[in-house]
């Protein structure tokens, strides 16, 4: 009979990666059965909930969990102390030698300890604001990580850092490569020509990644957070990005790559953009316009460079193409790979419900179920409040493709894994283990689950792009550079349009 | 004055684009530091922790308030320019028109049924030492009738340590703010021991009381009008470079003190027996120039007082049961908590137990900068307050986190001539959770002990996110 064992600390603040690395220290000890210490957000009062524990009612997202499931008192008693040791060795005492300086608490007092040029802050969205602002009073440019920022104070941000003259990159923004420093989540990728605005952060990724390929490099990416062409926003910082990239040297041409931005913003940014004397082109999403990789080809063949063949691994044992009965499942880890995704099957496949849907009808509830062809986009921010983003964390989405390989609706399951910087130091294992998982449990199932997968790597990357794409490839699963080509290849098998 | 990072070269957002491996600030995921270090990147981590709890969205609407860097900016200048020279010394009843029945006080408004025991024992002196009342008990008596009026020595520019309490005929140091055209009022020190400030009220504390008022006031007052005025602002400043931190050690500043005061106290129209007594008097008090030293800090938080905006701390103050603070930006309304027990060393056989919660006015010398935010300055406080020297520094070094800046005369040599901490910020204070180190004296619980050790206390949190809501509420 399991043991369990759930103790709420008031007040006790941990971010949440050091949270998972502690929750999986101690789901690894002796006698323990399951494990989790994490702030009380509702989302993982919800997710420890589902694992069994009982949350005391009043616990809120400044209170921190532990929840430990033993095979006995003895195994709690292992967890609740392995998880205690892992705690006091993440807070360790800053400083206390002889005149030593103590840490700087804030970003403004490490832009200034630091002699810095740029502040990075992925601080809980609710307390991004005034951080950020604070790097923007001591004349920083951002990086804004952090999710669950209002649209009001990403405006309020955005206009204090046009008056300061420096760029609030996000809120929500994955990525940025600024003089070859690879910012959040982003690639290894030569130095270069080509400026990007990115309103996408693996939209960004997945952008260098086949200019890679074709043996192209950039100058800088800078982001601007995914509603920066929304129109509340109004591309704010998109215009002070195309500015400053124009005036820069090393950048010859500038792409914009974002989600599908509005209309009216968009044509205001490409009358702006007609003026900067350097050529600007768009690979901005949205029905009716070319996906990522068909942008990008544009791009390419604008520059006059040669457009490659992207890289593919095809899976020999798959079932012939339209013979499967049952819908796409695209769990995704990237938004805009989510999004690209769904543009590109929505013309062959009709509605797709998503909780990033494309029309406001499409939209999944709160349990993300539905028996029909659906896109989940596990780094919504629905689904981070208090948790670590899917590329670093990946057990929400790692749940959902077993779910999906026990549930006979599912035809094809469409993933993405991006690599680089900031990413999972090995993606590969994990998800080849689940990808070989769920095929198992299909057959067993009596059904052949075809498993494709985007992967959006370089070979510089730590994790390096053919190791990664051959492990997959090894799992059973068919590998592809472009999201375009891997989403392609998935509606293959459910028989194109019908 | 915390100033913008200097723009690397020309060039839009401050020439970021032209520099070539950007140097990065991190606050939040440990994990986006540790790849930029692996991709050789010099990164400064912030120890980032969340604010106080309730207080992100006051800080986001004070923060973005855009009179707020020009408003602190403007008082931490005042602050900082402000001079302090002795010019005067007066009976209370002159220098603050204090009328006979009405007696000040430290810290935010109290009234008796709240008073804490040393406050009480110090009003029940004062009314003695006024003539008031015949003992103790009538004293008592009528003090809890409601026969008499009280009022914060801050309400009238004046400062007390400890109780504070200041009747009409106590002869007060008169300071004045030359550049901001102000005066400052503090009473005389009375030495260590029982001593009224403490609380105490027996008859060698009010005998006491009428020799500094028949014989030294007069006496010092000679001194200042004929010698004078004494630039008290210089005096802080070198006695830091002595080991002094300015409110619980302030042995060099008083030796200081005394060799100004001598010439025109010796000179003075007095028996020599009078100006003997006096004079050694002034000399045995290691603490006789802190009466000096918080009025020249009331001075300088006056002068950044009253600024549309400001986030600034121009008053911590406690009356012995409550903590009160004042921000430049949020006028004279006072934000209060329950003032905390000091913690520290204790004299002869007193404890923890004996200890009177947090009292006096000479925390306005942690708002200016000094006392417990130049305690790097006075290592050799750790003996008297507790803790290490490693501790004194660390305080220090740490109470830069929350203020805005280094004071451009009051240095601490270990720390390489670095300017004290200066100017606290509730906006920093809500943001880090660090809260002002203050060293202090501490005060016996009952009524008349006096003074039963010297300590280390901070401010309760909660008087910070209230003047944060009361900021945002003015934008």
């Amino acid at each position: 009979m399991s043991i369990t064992h759930v103790d709420v600390r008031r007040g006790a603040y941990h971010d949440s990666v050091t949270l998972l690395q502690v929750s999986r220290t101690v789901a690894d000890a002796e006698g323990v059965e399951a494990a989790q210490v994490a702030m009380a957000t509702e989302l993982n009062v919800e997710v420890l909930t589902g694992m069994g524990f009982d949350i005391p009612d009043g616990a809120g997202p400044n209170d921190l969990v532990l929840a430990v499931r033993g095979a006995d008192d003895a195994g709690v008693a292992a967890g609740m102390a392995v998880a205690e040791a892992a705690l006091a060795a993440k807070s360790v005492p800053s400083s206390g030698g002889f005149g030593d300086p103590p840490t700087p608490r804030t970003v403004g007092g490490a832009l200034r300890a630091g002699g810095a040029d740029l502040a990075l802050i992925s601080v809980p969205g609710r307390f991004a604001t005034a951080e950020a602002l604070d790097a923007i009073a001591a004349g920083a440019s951002v990086m804004l990580f952090s999710d669950n920022v209002s649209v009001e104070d990403e405006i309020l941000l955005k206009d204090a850092a046009a008056d300061a003259d420096v760029l609030v990159m996000g809120p929500d923004c994955g990525t940025a490569v600024i003089g070859g420093v690879a910012l959040g989540f982003a690639n290894v990728v030569e130095a270069g020509p080509i400026g990007m605005v990115a309103a996408s952060g693996t939209g960004a990724q997945q952008l260098m990644c086949l200019l890679d390929a074709a043996g192209v490099g950039i100058s800088h990416c800078l982001g601007v957070g995914g509603r920066d062409l929304k129109t509340a926003v109004g591309g704010r910082s998109t215009r002070q990005a195309l500015a400053a990239l124009a005036a820069d040297p090393a950048t010859t041409s500038i792409v914009v790559v974002s989600k599908p931005p509005d209309e009216a913003v968009l044509a205001d940014l490409e009358e702006y953009a007609g003026g900067l004397g350097v050529p600007v082109r768009w690979a901005t999403l949205g029905a009716g316009r070319p996906d990522l990789t068909s942008a990008l080809e544009a791009v390419l063949r604008a520059e006059g460079r040669d457009v490659p063949q992207w890289p593919a691994w095809v899976a020999s044992e798959d079932p012939e193409p339209g013979s499967v009965a049952g819908a796409l499942r695209g769990l995704f880890c990237g938004g805009t790979l989510a999004d690209d995704a769904m543009l590109i099957a929505a013309e062959s496949l009709g509605d797709i419900r998503s909780n990033i849907p494309l029309r406001d009808d499409l939209a999944l509830g709160s349990d993300l179920r539905d028996d029909g062809h659906l896109v989940i986009d596990f780094g919504d921010d629905g689904l981070t409040q208090g948790r670590a983003h899917p590329m670093i964390d990946p057990s929400l989405r790692m749940e959902r493709i077993a779910a999906e390989a026990a549930d006979p609706t599912c035809g094809v399951l469409l993933l993405d894994l991006v690599l680089g910087y900031g990413a999972h130091a090995d993606p590969a294992g994990e998800l080849a283990d689940a990808i070989t998982a769920a095929r198992t449990a299909a057959r067993d199932g009596g059904r052949v689950l075809p498993v494709v997968v985007s992967v959006t790597g370089t070979e510089g990357d730590p994790q390096g792009l053919t190791a990664t794409c051959e492990a997959l490839a090894a799992a059973g699963a068919s590998v592809f550079l472009s999201n375009r080509d891997a989403t392609r290849h998935a509606l293959t098998f459910l028989g194109g349009t019908r | 004055m915390t100033q913008p990072t200097a723009p690397t070269t020309g060039g839009p957002l401050r020439g970021l684009l032209a520099v070539e491996s950007p140097a990065v600030a991190t606050a939040g995921v440990p994990l986006f530091a540790e790849a930029l270090r692996g991709q050789a990147v010099a990164v400064t981590e912030a120890d980032w922790q969340p604010p106080m709890e309730g207080t992100e969205a006051n800080l986001g609407t004070v923060m973005a308030d855009t009179r707020r860097a020009e408003a602190n900016a403007t008082a931490y200048a005042r602050l900082t320019a402000s001079t302090a020279e002795l010019c005067d010394v007066k009976q209370a009843k002159d220098a603050l028109g204090l009328e006979r029945g009405t007696f000040l006080h430290a810290g935010p408004p109290i009234d008796w049924e709240r008073a804490s025991g040393p406050l009480r024992g110090a009003f029940i002196g004062a009314v003695l030492f006024e003539g008031l009342a015949d003992t103790a008990e009538e004293a008592e008596k009528a003090l809890a009738a409601g026969k008499f009026t009280f009022e914060p020595c801050h309400h009238r520019n004046a400062v007390g340590p400890m109780a504070g309490v200041v009747s009409p005929s106590m002869w007060m140091y008169g300071l004045r703010d030359e550049v901001h055209d102000a005066w400052s009022w503090c009473s005389l020190n009375e030495g260590l021991g029982k001593v009224l400030r403490y609380g105490a009220y027996g008859p060698e504390v009010v005998d006491r009381l009428h020799w500094m008022t028949d014989v030294l006031g007069p006496i010092l007052q000679q001194s200042v009008r004929a010698t004078g005025p004494f630039d008290i602002k210089s005096i802080l400043a070198q006695m830091l470079q002595m080991g002094d931190e300015g409110h619980n050690r302030n042995r060099a500043g008083s030796l200081m003190l005394l060799r100004e005061l001598l010439p025109g106290m010796i000179t003075a129209d007095a028996s020599s027996t009078d100006i003997a007594e006096a004079v050694r008097f002034s000399g045995a008090n290691e603490h006789f120039f802190l009466n000096l030293g918080m009025p020249a800090c009331k001075l300088a938080t006056m002068a950044a007082h009253g600024i549309p905006g400001s986030s600034l701390v121009t008053t911590l103050a406690r009356n012995g049961t409550d903590f009160g603070i004042r921000v430049s930006g949020t006028g004279d309304e006072w934000f209060t908590g329950p003032a905390n027990t000091p913690e520290g060393l204790f004299l002869g056989d007193y404890g923890p137990e004996d200890a009177n919660p947090d009292i006096g006015d000479s925390a306005i010398t942690e708002t200016a900068g000094i006392g417990g935010f130049a305690m790097a300055a006075a290592p050799a406080i750790v003996k008297f307050v507790g803790g290490d020297v490693a501790f004194a520094l660390r305080a220090t070094q740490t109470m830069y986190e929350i203020t805005m800046g280094e004071h451009p005369m009051y240095q601490v040599p270990i720390l390489d001539f670095r300017g004290t901490p200066t100017g606290i910020d509730v906006v920093s204070v809500v943001r880090t959770g660090i809260l002002p180190q203050i060293n202090t004296g501490m005060a016996g619980r009952v009524a008349g002990t006096g003074q039963v050790g010297a300590g280390l206390v901070t401010p309760p949190a909660e008087c910070f996110p209230a003047a944060l809501a009361a900021l945002a509420a003015r934008v």
